[in-house]
């Protein structure tokens, strides 16, 4: 937990205020036919802090995610990321200004080795530029930097013996974690994983998870969602709980595994039964 | 029982037409045309299915341009203006349907194709591109006024005379374009290798591989699409630059529909996605092409095949059917094509 945060200190009320919101979202609905998707009044994500949202199948989290990043656009709200108003504005736009997402169907580039896949991920990169394109001197030097720095990632996310391979022959958990890699590479202020865990292999979700926890000690900001409840409990400072669209709550891992209506409307009574051990 | 079958077929004359026609200046056009193709469709998966539209603009760009004499009539200027009428067709076909799924790409390309050819042909345009009669007009063609007498002859350094050697001999003049034209198949090429091992390169495959990823990795998908339809467009329309210069006339039948499909037929067998794959593509085009009608005649001609099955003047179109069965076979034995690589193959996928 990052000691600028006092985690405690927050009301565990929801859509209650934070300190440092790095990003903020008002009155935001997204509908599809007669179902809402997303209705949220007010939501801050603290900046600094590892923040999970959990909720049923269907309860709209990645739904929300895609609206905050652009993917999808909400009949109404606003969002704020960083002080700037991002609302409206083109994926891209929105990750350049530092907020990059993971999907939760995996989107690794099938026929590009998994060091191209890594070495896409880097940002403001010159040779990217159809003018600088064809003069390799205008753009050796910084590929270099960005080769170091997707091999070391590689290393961490045990991909380095891969990575020549096409990212088409990785197995689903290796793509998670490419994908989550290849996102860390931008160097984001704010990153979003949609069930970055999901299919990786339990010995590596320890590492993961470490790795996860590291980030925020470097400052950058971890929004996620997940359903595995041991990993939520063991890695999040702060946890917002959806179901239908909604936020039914929000507080730190305590505070949410207590919370009546959390375990009423959303945990399943044999989930309800582990949390209590926590 | 073999001696028989061979006897009655010329295989020399059969292999050195085919050959002959293979390294030809035609062979040259299509090979310009895929490598542009091949950017779009190889390596950033934009489905165009009008890459004759961009050949038509950049010839009738030039024989306009020429015709008209603007700006003096300059030969290298026409040229150009070809050039500047491909990135016009690029933007009309992009700004509009790249923000859109894939589909909407194809059909614009398609109806783009086929407005800019019937526009050509019409009577109103009649003064500026000559109609159905093409550029220039018929009595400057007989008097030698053409585009292509100045860089065909004018400029040709090589003297007089036939050369090569067996049945791949060429006079002064084709040899010329030939040299011409595959300059420009290099060039091309060596331009699409030195983008695509760049920086560049890499965003315009993830492109291919996946939209959604770029965007999120902070990519302007748009923009990216539109410079690779900017600069497939303009490798494109030197392939109609180059087809004008051998005929010495444009006219709106060099532009039907049926080119763009060769073209596919050119990248798909070479193999999309690799380098060296439209220009293997363009030459096994035109020997298998070539081949097979060769062979066709001779065996009609010597009675192998008799008349009522198959007649001289059906040829023509019985090679295009060996053609399709030929490209189908690939497709199950080598579906990255001559010498794409397998795993970077696009037919297999999705
Ligand atoms: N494009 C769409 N069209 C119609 N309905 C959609 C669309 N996208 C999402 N939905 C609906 O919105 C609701 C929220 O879906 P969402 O994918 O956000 O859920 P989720 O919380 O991520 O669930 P899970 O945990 O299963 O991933 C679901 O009922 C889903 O069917
Ligand atoms: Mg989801």
């Amino acid at each position: 937990m990052s000691d600028s945060a006092p985690l405690n200190s927050f009301p565990a009320e929801i859509g209650s205020s934070k300190p440092d919101p790095i990003l903020t979202v008002d009155d935001m609905v997204r509908t599809f036919g007669g179902l809402r998707a997303v209705d949220i009044n007010h939501l801050e994500v603290q900046r600094g802090i590892i923040t999970a949202f959990i909720g049923p199948n269907g309860a709209g989290k990645t739904t929300l995610f895609n609206l905050i990043t652009g993917f999808d656009k909400p009949d109404s709200g606003s969002w704020v990321f960083d002080d700037a108003s991002i609302g409206g504005k083109a994926p891209h736009i929105i990750a350049q200004a530092g907020m990059v997402r993971t999907f939760q169907l995996t989107k690794s580039l099938a026929k590009m080795t998994v060091l191209d896949n890594m070495l896409l991920g880097a940002s403001n990169q010159r040779g990217e530029r159809l003018r600088y394109a064809l003069v390799p001197t205008q753009w050796k030097k910084q590929e270099r930097q960005v080769l170091e720095k997707a091999e070391d990632l590689l290393d961490r996310f045990n991909l380095a013996h891969m990575r020549d391979e096409y990212a088409a022959t990785l197995s689903g958990g290796q793509r998670k974690l490419l994908e989550m890699a290849r996102a860390l590479m931008s160097e984001p202020r704010l990153i979003l994983l949609d069930e970055p865990m999901a299919g990786v292999n339990p010995a590596l979700v320890e590492s993961l998870l470490q790795h996860i926890e590291n980030l925020r000690d470097e400052g950058v900001s971890v929004l996620f969602i997940e359903h595995d409840m041991d990993v939520i409990m063991g890695i999040s400072d702060w946890i917002v709980v959806l179901a239908e669209g909604r936020i039914i709550a929000e507080g730190t891992p305590s505070e949410v595994s207590k919370n009546p209506a959390v375990i009423d409307a959303y945990l399943g009574s044999s989930i309800a039964e582990e949390l209590k051990d926590v | 029982m073999i001696m028989n079958l061979l006897a009655g077929i010329d295989i020399s004359k059969l292999l050195g037409l085919a050959l002959r026609t293979s390294i030809g200046v035609q062979s040259a056009v299509f090979a310009l045309a895929a490598v542009g193709l091949n950017l779009h469709y190889g390596y950033t998966g934009l489905l165009n299915f009008g890459v004759v539209a961009f050949m038509a603009a950049g010839a009738y760009g030039m024989a306009i341009f020429f015709t008209q004499g603007w700006l003096g009539g300059s030969i290298l200027l026409a040229i150009a203006a070809g050039l500047v009428f491909a990135v016009g067709i690029a933007l009309s076909i992009g700004l509009p349907s790249l923000r859109l799924r894939a589909d909407y790409l194809a059909i614009t390309t398609i109806a783009i194709a086929e407005v800019l050819r019937i526009s050509f042909r019409s009577q109103r345009l009649l003064d500026l591109t000559g109609g159905p009669f093409g550029l220039p007009s018929i009595e400057d063609r007989n008097a030698e006024v053409s585009f292509s007498e100045i860089i065909t002859v004018d400029w040709n350094p090589i003297n007089d005379g036939i050369y090569g050697f067996w049945r791949l001999r060429f006079d002064e003049q084709t040899l010329w374009v030939m040299i011409l034209g595959w300059t420009l198949v290099l060039l091309s090429t060596l331009l699409i290798w030195g983008l695509m091992r760049s920086p560049w390169g890499r965003v315009i495959k993830a492109i291919r591989e996946d939209e959604d990823a770029a965007r999120a990795l902070g990519k302007n998908v748009f923009s990216y699409k539109l410079q690779s339809l900017i600069i497939g467009g303009m490798i494109a329309s030197l392939a109609g630059v180059t087809r004008a210069m051998n005929t010495g006339f444009v006219e709106t039948q060099q532009f039907k529909p049926q080119t763009t499909f060769f073209i596919w037929t050119v990248l798909i067998l070479g193999g999309a996605a690799s380098i060296w794959g439209p220009v293997i593509g363009a030459m096994a085009f035109w020997f298998i092409i070539i081949f097979v009608e060769e062979l066709l005649r001779q065996m009609v001609d010597s009675g192998w095949v008799p008349e009522a099955v198959l007649a001289s003047n059906d040829i023509a179109s019985v090679r295009m059917i060996m053609m399709g069965v030929m490209l189908g076979v690939l497709m199950i034995w080598r579906p990255q094509g001559l010498v794409g690589k397998k795993e970077e193959a696009q037919i297999d996928v999705r």
